[in-house]
């Protein structure tokens, strides 16, 4: 990526010329409010992808900025969503409320965790998350008295949001809600990613043993994403029980922990917006297709996958980049 | 007789650590050689279970002759998919890796979905491998006999490969030290290659020898790949004689937690699995 000359030198500046709004992301967050009055029928797809889309940007800022690799990350999604429902189930229906404590459970998760994430990486990091996602997953499955197990969590009961507004069947109240969760989370994650602390993290994404030479703790620094990272995918779940008022197994399980990545990866790493394109082109084409044959959704999951693994190293988002940098380059 | 559980348990348990270890023992080599994280193994497996399933119901073959066949389809199949995609991928991070073979695995389930469809297919065993025999007043199942026999037999055979040939001398040098080895001269690739499809034969045979004991449907693909990564990572990479004692081990403590702890489920096997990574991040016989 090129950085402006006069920027290179001064940490500052360059941190300042980072932040700095451009159009095309003022643009895409007009876009955001497009579905309310374009595809009104639409909007509880809507609401799903901003949940999802918030789902990938928590697992963005673990493997897109520091380099973890993590085929479990459902296990902090799922936290948020069986607490929620759990709270609703005894009488805490309020949205806000859940809103609160459940992201606030996945993070004790995820620093606890963290621990034993920051001191593997490669295969070994790749089998421990997967074991800690299987681990949960099987716990929630046996757990009955508390998840009801394979049957799913009952008497999940959410409020109206505020007091004020109710979920509608047609996803107007779930979707202005999940939207603005998202955008509230990507503001902080903007905010965070172009900090120093976001700058040493992209270092150890780099080169993790050369960090903590330059005086960057590595370890704490992993501590600290990963536990953020699990908060915002708590949020995510916490929000997939209130908006939906359902939470099953499905939550905790494998397939979800791959599919984030898939979306994210389709994406594009290392960006925050890829998440959110990935997000979208994924969760509108499982729409079509699975209008279609649901059960062969899976077999196109795999051509994406191949596809996107051979011929868009950098997602979708690396691949526009790549052809903006061309375009300009030729037209100059 | 209070020993006959424990003694069935014990010996279930072994039958199934063998299946396990049929299945495991390829991407333990193949994960030690190239550091390619391979996560379609188990549908190269899936693939050896469809061909038995196909060869025995449809054209009536008997089932010993539809094993070959299991292994050789699994192969074939295995080295087209390493000469035409996991070879670019061979020095790309482990996240593409695990991404390609992930999209693989989905694929191998819709189309076998598609092919099949997500019933659990039935196998016909001959009859001299079914019913048991009482061996001083213990009861062996005789399929399972069976195969203890044929896991024992291929891992005696992978061993004395490993030890005493000379293709084995070179996937010993390229697990050590790929660098070194390719410094030596030896075709490592080629070599890689030739493991490769020996470790997806094994693992169709596998899954073709498995259809009696788990049953087969589309999600063999996934549900049986926890376990063959449980016994990599616990067993180590690279190493045929820690595939079979972790297969072995996994395979006992799977049976008796169903056993004696049903509600459980799971839990044990996953538990066994990140504490040992925790404590020996290369396994319980990883030499790196």
């Amino acid at each position: 990526m090129a950085v402006p000359s006069s920027a290179a030198f001064d940490p500052k500046l360059y941190l300042q010329a980072q932040t700095r709004w451009h159009p095309i992301e003022i643009a895409f967050w007009l876009a955001t409010l497009l579905p309310f009055l374009l595809f009104p029928n639409h909007l509880v797809l809507a609401s799903q992808i901003a949940i999802t889309a918030l789902f990938a940007l928590s697992l963005d800022l673990i493997l897109g900025y520091a380099g973890i690799v993590s085929l479990g990350h459902a296990a902090f999604f799922g936290l948020g969503a069986y607490t929620a429902g759990i709270l609703s189930k005894y009488g805490w229906g309020e949205p806000v409320v859940g809103l609160v404590i459940a992201p606030a459970v996945a993070g004790l998760a995820g620093y606890a965790s963290s621990f034993i994430i920051a001191r593997f990486r490669h295969l070994t990091l790749i089998m421990i998350t997967m074991g800690l996602g299987f681990l949960l997953h099987e716990a929630a499955n046996s757990a009955e008295w508390l998840t009801g197990g394979s049957d799913g969590l009952q008497g999940v009961r959410i409020g109206p949001l505020l007091g004020l507004f109710r979920f509608d069947l047609y996803g107007y109240t779930a979707y202005a809600y999940s939207l603005l969760v998202l955008f509230l989370v990507f503001l902080a994650t903007r905010r965070l990613i172009n900090s120093p602390f976001g700058l040493s993290l992209r270092g150890i994404r780099e080169n993790l043993t050369r960090m903590p030479a330059i005086g960057a703790p590595s370890h704490s620094h992993i501590r600290k994403i990963y536990t953020m990272s699990a908060v915002i995918a708590g949020i995510a779940g916490a929000m997939l029980a209130h908006t939906t008022s359902t939470v099953s197994l499905g939550v905790l399980d494998f397939q979800r922990s791959a599919e984030v990545l898939i979306i994210l990866v389709l994406g594009g790493t290392g960006r925050l917006y890829g998440g959110l394109v990935g997000a979208i082109i994924f969760m509108v084409a499982r729409d079509q297709f699975s209008g279609i044959a649901p059960q062969y959704w899976y077999f196109w999951i795999g051509v994406l996958l191949v596809t996107v693994v051979m011929l868009l190293p950098n997602g979708v988002l690396g691949g526009l980049a790549q052809l903006a940098a061309r375009w300009r380059g030729g037209s100059s | 007789m209070a020993l006959g559980p424990i003694f069935g348990v014990l010996f279930d348990g072994l039958a199934y650590g063998m299946l396990l270890f049929l299945l495991s023992v390829g991407l333990s080599v193949t994960l030690g050689m190239m550091n390619f994280v391979n996560l379609a193994h188990c549908a190269f497996a899936m693939l050896g279970g469809y061909v038995t399933v196909t060869l025995t119901k449809v054209y009536g073959w008997p089932f010993l002759a539809t094993l070959p066949l299991a292994f050789l389809a699994a192969a074939t199949a295995s080295v087209a998919f390493e000469r035409t995609l996991y070879r670019r991928l061979y020095r790309a991070s482990e996240l593409d890796q695990v991404l390609l073979t992930i999209g693989l695995a989905f694929m191998s389930v819709a189309t076998a979905a598609y092919l099949f469809g997500t019933i659990q297919q039935p196998v016909e065993t001959p009859s001299y491998l079914r019913g048991s025999v009482n061996v001083m007043g213990l009861t062996f199942g005789l399929y399972r006999l069976f195969l203890v026999a044929v896991g024992l037999t291929i891992a005696l055979l992978l061993l004395l490969t490993l030890e005493y040939t000379r293709f084995g001398a070179t996937v010993r040098a390229a697990v050590d030290n790929q660098r070194m080895a390719r410094g030596l001269g030896i075709n490592v690739d080629g070599a890689f290659a030739v493991t490769f499809a020996l470790g997806s034969g094994l693992a169709g045979l596998g899954g073709a020898l498995a259809i009696e004991i788990v049953g087969l449907d589309p999600a063999f693909a996934f549900t049986y790949l926890v376990y063959v990564l449980i016994v990599v990572s616990v067993g180590g990479l690279g190493s045929i004689g820690g595939s079979l004692a972790a297969a072995v081990v996994i395979g006992i403590s799977d049976m008796a937690g169903k056993y004696y702890f049903p509600a459980l489920g799971a839990f044990l096997i996953y538990l066994v699995m990140v504490a040992v990574l925790m404590w020996r991040p290369t396994g319980l016989f990883g030499r790196r």
